[in-house]
């Protein structure tokens, strides 16, 4: 299993933080090529995230990169390069369509054939980030075996919609369709930034929120979000426990050459192992302390 | 009386038999006034300052400081040549001294540290005789000692009585300029051969209790202003919001939590860098969680650890420096916050320094070696832009010495192959924490095996140094001339390392 419980936002032009970015035990960190780079930093954004992925160390982190939308003739040139540097995973902005994704993936096989990368190697994520992006969620989420999930950019989409952020009601339906549309096709699904980092009451409160719907985790802005974040999706003391006997049972069972196993006198389904498995993993990568990363 | 004709009387009594005339004569005539002068240039002139003597000042005014400018100013005017100009530290605010140094008014510098301007000189051979950098540990040793002796001492106060009962604060005013402890004072007002205390505030006797006690202090001047409470000290410390110094304290914490000095009734001391001083946050955290409180804190005292005391988690503070509006309140009316002068702070040779009581001290870096050698003294351009302050004193005295650093600061490497100038030597430095891997000297096997069996991955300091080597590149060595333009002294005042001029042709 894949923890994608932080996604940290690295702006593609800041060499300090893209050195810095793997110390602060974020799950995954996407270095961003489009809206946090001025129209003048393109260049060397792209030229310092393509060496930063291929000479420095970020350990197991799952390394994204946002490139440019293909339509503004950047995001080809971001491909061109960043496919070659071999990250996890390419993350397409302003997703309107399943067309989008399936013509992105044509390029990203195109660089893979050319640069001997094994085809299909690189993963795909799919921001969406308008009315009718969200509409099209479910296409989008089935467009591509490539895609490890579906994210909401929520700042686009209140614009798109003629409101602003604020408590949450404005996303309740964008992310009801994305989470929706992302678990329909077996993908990751991820939500938005919180911007004010100085309000860590009003971030753990989203944070709840989302965790509670059922996303996989959230996309962040600062290493301080990195750790309240986690801390909402620690699994509570009685729930690991139960998981543990959930999990004691199984392997009793399997002992006693038993495919059937039950814990107080209650058969153990499918779902709940997995549930169990999932929230032993989530208190395994919480547990581990900074000095382990 | 014939006092001759009683035996042994010359041991018992030497001044002779009583005389009532010269009783009247001192009735009332060692009354105070007579310490209390109108003017610096009377002090001066009363002290018989000479050519070729030294003086000395304090830094308890750090950047805001206006004593060491006005004395010196007046010195030069006076046309007195020749002085050895001895500090506990310098700051930037001290750039005019590059005039003095210049016009032959200031032969010689010893201190603690320089920064800014004088530092940039003084890096490119502004002195002919090389500047003595000394820990305050070591400066008190050698004033004790004899090995560096005062004939004046200037030293600014924030109030003083007119006995000469002088004080970093003021009973009086709310909001009269403050610096807290003297520590670092105290030490020349003990030894030095006279004692001038400049003071902005008079205050009636007795200005008790006294950071400096009258019996030492020879004349007192009013001056308009003795500092910028600004450059002073800030209201309160703040701890740092930087992700990576908080990582790096974090973990810190972490690693002091499980090194076998963190019990019931520990001592500490942090240093006043961000990531140093955030370390107390994460372990009072752990104090607060396991239940457990420190017997004292010593040190540079910050309002953060005033907050610890006051919620009962530290019995008691040693204050040698004060470094905020809080600490220095605190130290005012805290009798268990108590002033201690720089020999009982660390006095290497006095037998009971306190520094030897430490279990551990958080330490900050400008570059730290594969030796465990520390430099916080010169920059990665050669040029000396920092002080020992306690450095050495504190690692060699505590039990546990911890140096937290960040691996790289911009494309600066910070663990080197060879620090540009040694000031602490590896011998006492135990643990190097950094935000990408923690490294403890193979001295400390017990450490090494503590940490381990805890679950800490350690790593060698060989490699954090090729981490950072591979993030930022190997720098160009720094070009020097063979001229030494500073001696760096270890704590029992041998000679460490030099730092020599730098060579920009």
């Amino acid at each position: 299993m894949k923890l994608r419980r932080s996604m940290m936002f690295v702006p593609g032009n800041n060499p300090g933080m893209i050195k810095d970015a793997g110390i602060y035990g974020a799950d995954c960190i996407m270095f961003d090529l489009e809206d946090s780079v001025a129209y003048t930093e393109k260049d060397t954004a792209r030229f310092l995230v393509y060496n930063a992925l291929t000479t420095l160390d970020y350990g197991d982190t799952e390394l994204v990169v946002r490139i440019n939308d293909l339509s503004t003739g950047l995001g080809i040139k971001d491909l061109e390069a960043i496919v070659r540097a071999q990250p996890d995973v390419i993350r397409l902005p302003k997703t309107e369509t399943a067309q989008d994704v399936i013509d992105c993936e044509r390029e990203i096989e195109r660089i893979e054939r050319e640069a001997g990368i094994p085809v299909g190697k690189t993963g795909m994520m799919a921001a969406i980030e308008s009315a009718e992006g969200v509409l099209n969620a479910q296409a989008i989420a089935k467009s591509s075996k490539r895609l490890i999930g579906i994210a909401l950019g929520a700042e686009d989409y209140v614009t798109d919609l003629k409101t602003t952020r604020s408590d949450g009601t404005e996303l309740f339906f964008a992310r009801g369709m994305i989470l929706n549309a992302a678990r329909a096709a077996g993908i990751d699904a991820l939500d938005t930034v919180f911007s004010d980092i100085n309000n860590e009451e009003g971030f753990i409160a989203e944070a709840t929120v989302i965790k509670k719907m059922g996303f996989s985790g959230k996309s962040i802005i600062n290493p301080r979000q990195i750790e309240p974040l986690h801390k909402v999706f620690m699994p509570s003391e009685k729930d690991l426990k139960k998981a543990q006997a959930i999990m004691d049972a199984i392997a009793e069972a399997n002992a006693r050459g038993s495919g059937v196993a039950s814990l107080k006198g209650k058969m153990i389904d499918k779902p709940v192992v997995l549930r169990a498995q999932y929230l032993l993993e989530l208190a395994r990568m919480a547990n581990r302390e900074s000095w382990e990363a | 009386m014939e006092l001759n004709r009683i035996i042994h009387i010359n041991e018992i009594a030497q001044n002779g038999a009583f005389d009532e005339t010269k009783a009247l004569i001192y009735k009332g005539s060692m009354g105070n006034h007579e310490k209390m002068l109108s003017s610096i240039r009377e002090a001066i002139e009363k002290t018989g300052l000479k050519d070729g003597m030294t003086i000395s000042f304090h830094h308890h005014f750090r950047n805001g400081d206006y004593i060491v400018n006005m004395v010196m100013d007046e010195i030069a005017k006076m046309g007195i040549k020749g002085l050895t100009v001895a500090a506990s530290s310098l700051a930037s605010c001290h750039a005019p001294l590059i005039e003095h140094i210049k016009n032959g008014v200031i032969k010689h510098i010893e201190t603690s540290g320089m920064r800014g301007e004088l530092a940039e000189q003084v890096s490119r051979g502004l002195m002919e005789f090389p500047v003595v950098f000394r820990s305050h540990g070591g400066r008190a040793a050698a004033i004790e000692r004899g090995e560096l002796h005062i004939d004046v001492a200037f030293l600014g106060a924030p109030s003083c009585d007119p006995m000469g009962n002088a004080n970093g604060y003021n009973r009086d005013e709310e909001n009269a300029t403050m610096c807290g402890s003297l520590g670092y004072a105290k030490v020349d007002a003990q030894y030095a051969d006279k004692v001038v205390i400049l003071t902005d505030h008079v205050v009636p006797y007795p200005n008790t209790p006294s950071g400096i006690p009258a019996i030492q202090v020879d004349y007192i001047v009013p001056v308009q202003n003795i500092g910028d409470p600004a450059g002073i000290m800030s209201g309160a410390t703040r701890y740092t919001k930087n992700p990576k110094e908080l990582l790096i304290a974090k973990t810190a914490a972490q690693v002091i939590e499980h090194s076998g000095c963190f019990y019931d009734g520990f001592s500490m001391q942090m240093g006043s860098g961000g990531a140093s001083l955030a370390t107390a946050r994460f372990l009072r955290e752990k104090m607060e969680q396991e239940n457990i409180h420190a017997h004292f804190a010593l040190g540079g005292i910050t309002g953060q650890i005033v907050e610890m005391h006051e919620a009962g988690l530290i019995d008691k503070i040693l204050d040698v420096q004060s470094f905020d509006l809080i600490a220095a309140n605190s130290l005012k009316n805290n009798r268990f916050h108590t002033q201690i002068d720089g020999r009982f702070y660390a006095g290497y040779d006095n037998g009971g320094c306190a520094v030897n009581a430490l279990d551990f001290v958080v330490l900050s870096a400008l570059e730290i070696d594969t030796e465990f050698n520390v430099n916080v003294l010169t920059g990665s351009d050669g040029v000396i832009r920092g002080a020992i302050g306690g450095h050495p004193d504190t690692a060699a005295g505590a039990k546990m010495s911890v140096v937290v650093a960040p691996l790289t600061r911009g494309r600066i490497p910070t663990v080197v192959k060879k620090v540009n100038t040694v000031v602490t030597p590896g011998a006492v430095v135990d643990v190097v924490v950094t935000e990408q891997g923690i490294a403890v000297n193979p001295r400390r096997q017990d450490l090494i095996d503590r940490l381990t069996a805890e679950g800490f991955k350690l790593n060698t300091i060989e490699e954090l140094r090729e981490k950072a080597e591979k993030t930022v590149g190997a720098p160009e060595p720094i070009k020097y001339l063979d001229r030494v333009v500073g001696v760096v002294l270890y704590r029992d005042n041998t000679v460490i390392d030099v730092i020599r001029q730098i060579d920009e042709t």
